[in-house]
C-alpha cells in the first residue's frame, strides 16, 4: 500500500459513497450544533418531513448569543437572541439530540464543550455550522465548518457531499522561546502563508514545537487553521491526546477504549507520504506576535512597528491603507506604543483552563491599569468552575477583571459584550475584521499572556519584558 | 432551488482583497431564524451610515450599480465565518455570480446551495473583468454556465472551470439532500460496517 497522510487515513475511513468524478458522501461521526446557524436547518427538516438521522451523534449548545453576566439565569433580555436560543431549546427537544442548555454547568462554547465532554475523539469526522470547528483537529479528527444548508444535509443524512482537499504540512521545528505560545505559532503561520494560503488544503501541523504543546495549545493552533484558509487543521494523536481523552464523559471505556486505542495508534502520516505543500518554521524564530490590521494575516512581532502600505504589493496596498485608517494607526508607530482601552480574554481560541492560568501568572497580585475595561470569559461552565477551584477567579477579580460566565462573548459580539466606536481592544480571539467586536471597534489579536500584560500596562506590551 | 439561467447583466467592481463574511453581513443581522430578507443588510456597514442613510461612495449605492447581477471582487472573497447569511444576503440582493481569484472554502460551497455561481479566474482575467465592470451600467457582461464562458461588453470571451456535479446541480436547481437520499442504502451499509469497526463512535 502506498504511504498515506493522516488526512488520507481519516478520509478513507469515512467514505460512504464515491462517484466517478470523486464527489464523495463523507460520513459524519459528530455533528455539533449551536443556535445561530441551525434554526433554518431544523425548519427545513420540518418543511420536508425529514428527521435527524443520528440524534445520538448530534450535540447542541447555545453559545453565540448568550449573555455572560450572572443575570442570565433570569433569561436573555435581547428579544431576537432569546428567540434564537429558545428555538434551539425546542429543536433539541423535538429531534431528541444531546443538549446542554444555557444554565447547565456543562454549557459553553461548542468547540470547548465537545472535547471537554469527550464527544471529540481521534480519527472522527466532526462538523458544525461554525468555521472554528477546525479546533477539534487537535485530536487528529477531521473537523471543519459548514453552512446552514450543509447542517440540514448532515442532520438528514449524517453525510456531507465533499471533494477531497489537498495535503499541506506545517512543521514547527525545535523549541519555543519563553513567552511564546500556541497562539503565537498559529498567528505566525498565518503571517507567513496569508489568509488564502491554505485554501484548498487540509493542514497537518507537526514538528517538535507542536508535539510539546498541551491539548489546549494544540486546539489553539488548529482553531485558527480556518484563518489561514484551510478546510481543516490536524495534529496526529499521541500520549498527550490519549491522556486528555481518557475518562471523559463520552469517551470509550474498558474494552472499547482498548479497541479504540488500537486504531488511534495507527493515525499518523506514514513515512514517505507526499504533501502537496510544505511550510516549515523554526520554533526558535517565532516571537510573541500581535496583529496591527483588519486581517489575521496582518501579523508582526511585538517588537516591530506599524508597516507602510508601500511595504506591500498588488491589491494588498489599498487594503492596508483601508486597514490603517480603520485602526486609527500611523505607519512607523512602534507596536508597543499603541494604547489599549479594553482587554478581552476568552473565545474558542483561548478560553480554556491553560489560557486562564497563563493570564493568572501575569496578573497575580497586580492591578489592571486605571480606566481599563478588562473581561475574562471562560470557554465553558466547567472551565470556570475549575478556575475558581484553583483560585484563579479571585486573582482575576482582585486584579480588576470582570469574571464572566461562559459564551462566545466579545469574540463576535452578538451578545451585549461589544466594543464601542474606536474602542481599541487587545483580544485573545481569532478575528480582527472590521466591526467584528463591535461597530468600528479596533481589534489586536494576541496570546492570553500578552492580553494580560496589556491590561496591566495599558499598551500593547512585550510579555518578555514583564516576566 | 431555481434553475441557474444565463446572466446578461451589470457587474459591480469590488477590488478590495479579503472581503470577509463580517463585511458581507455583520452579526447583528444573524439573529433571524429565517433564510430570507437579508438583501437589505448586504455589506451593511460599508453601505449605510448608522442612521440608515446611504454611503454614496460605496459601489452598490452608485446609480449604475444598484441593480448589479454580478460582483467582480479582490482575492480571497468570503473569508471568515461559515454564516450562510452571507450568500443569502447576496442572492436576496439579486447578485447571482461572483468572480474572484480565490474564495474561502466554506463560502464557496455555501454559494452553490443558494443558486450563486462563484467563478475562480487567474489575476489577469479578473483584472480584465474588473476594468469592464468599472465602465458602469452600459457595459453588460454575460455569464453562461452551460458553456462555461463569460463574455465582456467588448465581446472578449473568458472560459472558466466549474465542478461537474456542482454545475449540474445549479443548472437543474437540484436539492442536495434529495440527491443524497437516493443513496441511502450506501449510507446504511457504511453505518453498519462502521458500527462493527468502530463501535465507540
Amino acid at each position: 500500500m502506498s504511504p498515506k497522510t493522516l488526512y488520507d487515513k481519516i478520509w478513507d475511513a469515512h467514505v460512504a459513497h464515491e462517484a466517478e468524478d470523486g464527489t464523495t458522501l463523507l460520513y459524519i461521526d459528530r455533528h455539533l450544533v449551536h443556535e445561530v446557524t441551525s434554526a433554518q436547518a431544523f425548519e427545513g427538516l420540518r418543511m420536508t418531513g425529514r428527521t435527524v438521522r443520528a440524534p445520538d451523534k448530534t450535540i447542541a449548545v447555545p453559545d453565540h448569543n448568550v449573555p455572560t453576566t450572572p443575570d442570565r439565569v433570569d433569561g436573555i433580555e435581547n428579544e431576537e437572541g432569546r428567540i434564537q436560543v429558545a428555538a434551539l431549546d425546542a429543536n433539541a427537544k423535538e429531534f431528541g439530540i444531546h443538549y446542554y442548555p444555557m444554565n447547565d454547568i456543562r454549557q459553553g462554547i461548542v468547540h470547548i464543550v465537545g472535547p471537554e465532554q469527550g464527544w471529540t475523539l481521534p480519527g472522527m469526522t466532526v462538523v458544525c455550522g461554525d468555521s472554528h470547528t477546525a479546533t477539534h483537529g487537535a485530536f487528529g479528527a477531521l473537523a471543519h465548518g459548514i453552512g446552514t444548508s450543509e447542517v440540514e444535509h448532515v442532520l438528514a443524512t449524517q453525510t456531507l457531499i465533499q471533494k477531497k482537499s489537498k495535503n499541506m504540512k506545517v512543521e514547527i521545528t525545535g523549541k519555543l522561546q519563553p513567552g511564546v505560545t500556541a497562539k503565537d505559532i498559529t498567528l505566525a503561520v498565518i503571517g507567513e502563508t496569508g489568509t488564502a494560503g491554505g485554501t484548498g488544503y487540509v493542514i497537518e501541523y507537526c514538528g517538535q514545537a507542536i508535539r510539546d504543546l498541551s491539548m489546549e495549545g494544540r486546539m489553539t493552533v488548529c482553531n485558527m487553521a480556518i484563518e489561514g484558509g484551510a478546510r481543516a487543521g490536524l495534529i496526529a494523536p499521541d500520549e498527550t491526546t490519549f491522556k486528555y481523552v481518557n475518562g471523559r464523559a463520552h469517551a470509550p471505556k474498558g474494552a472499547q477504549w482498548e479497541a479504540a486505542m488500537d486504531w488511534w495508534k495507527t493515525l499518523f502520516t506514514d513515512e514517505g507520504a507526499e504533501f502537496d505543500l510544505v511550510v516549515t518554521l523554526k520554533g526558535e524564530d517565532i516571537q510573541p506576535v500581535v496583529t496591527w490590521g483588519t486581517s489575521p494575516e496582518d501579523v508582526l512581532p511585538i517588537t516591530a512597528s506599524v508597516p507602510f502600505p508601500e511595504d506591500f504589493t498588488g491589491g494588498k496596498v489599498d487594503a492596508v491603507k483601508r486597514s490603517l485608517a480603520y485602526m486609527g494607526l500611523e505607519s512607523g508607530t512602534k507596536l508597543t506604543d499603541i494604547e489599549i482601552d479594553t482587554v478581552f480574554i476568552g473565545s474558542c481560541t483561548n478560553g480554556r483552563i491553560e489560557d486562564l492560568r497563563a493570564v493568572a501568572d501575569v496578573v497575580k497580585g497586580k492591578k489592571i491599569k486605571d480606566g481599563m475595561r478588562a473581561m475574562i470569559v471562560p470557554g465553558s461552565g466547567l472551565v470556570r468552575a475549575q478556575a475558581e477551584e484553583e483560585g484563579l477567579g479571585d486573582i482575576f477579580m482582585e486584579a480588576g477583571f470582570e469574571w464572566r460566565l461562559a459564551g462566545c462573548s466579545m469574540c463576535l459580539a452578538m451578545n451585549p459584550d461589544q466594543l464601542s466606536e474606536n474602542e481599541r481592544c487587545a483580544s485573545t480571539s481569532n478575528r480582527n475584521f472590521e466591526g467584528r467586536q463591535g461597530y468600528k471597534g479596533r481589534t489586536h489579536l494576541v496570546s492570553p499572556a500578552m492580553a494580560a500584560a496589556a491590561a496591566l500596562t495599558g499598551k500593547l506590551t512585550d510579555i518578555r519584558e514583564l516576566v | 432551488m431555481d434553475k441557474f439561467e444565463k446572466i446578461q447583466g451589470i457587474a459591480a467592481p469590488m477590488p478590495l482583497v479579503n472581503i470577509d463574511t463580517d463585511m458581507i453581513i455583520p452579526k447583528i443581522h444573524l439573529k433571524s431564524i429565517k433564510r430570507t430578507g437579508f438583501g437589505k443588510n448586504l455589506f451593511d456597514e460599508m453601505r449605510f451610515n448608522r442612521d440608515g442613510t446611504e454611503i454614496p461612495d460605496f459601489v452598490l449605492n452608485k446609480p449604475q450599480y444598484r441593480d448589479a447581477d454580478i460582483l467582480v471582487a479582490g482575492d480571497n472573497f468570503g473569508c471568515g465565518s461559515s454564516r450562510e447569511h452571507a450568500p443569502w444576503a447576496i442572492a436576496d440582493f439579486g447578485i447571482k455570480c461572483v468572480v474572484s481569484t480565490s474564495f474561502a472554502d466554506i463560502f464557496f460551497n455555501n454559494c452553490f446551495k443558494n443558486g450563486i455561481l462563484p467563478i475562480v479566474l487567474p489575476q489577469e482575467q479578473v483584472d480584465l473583468l474588473m476594468a469592464d465592470a468599472e465602465k458602469g451600467a452600459n457595459a453588460r457582461m454575460t455569464v453562461d454556465l452551460e458553456a462555461q464562458e463569460i463574455t465582456t461588453s467588448d465581446g472578449d470571451v473568458i472560459k472558466f472551470d466549474v465542478d461537474t456535479f456542482k454545475k449540474h446541480c445549479l443548472l437543474e436547481g437540484l436539492d442536495d439532500i434529495g440527491l443524497t437520499m437516493e443513496k441511502v442504502s450506501a449510507i446504511d451499509t457504511f453505518e453498519d460496517k462502521a458500527a462493527q469497526d468502530r463501535p465507540w463512535v
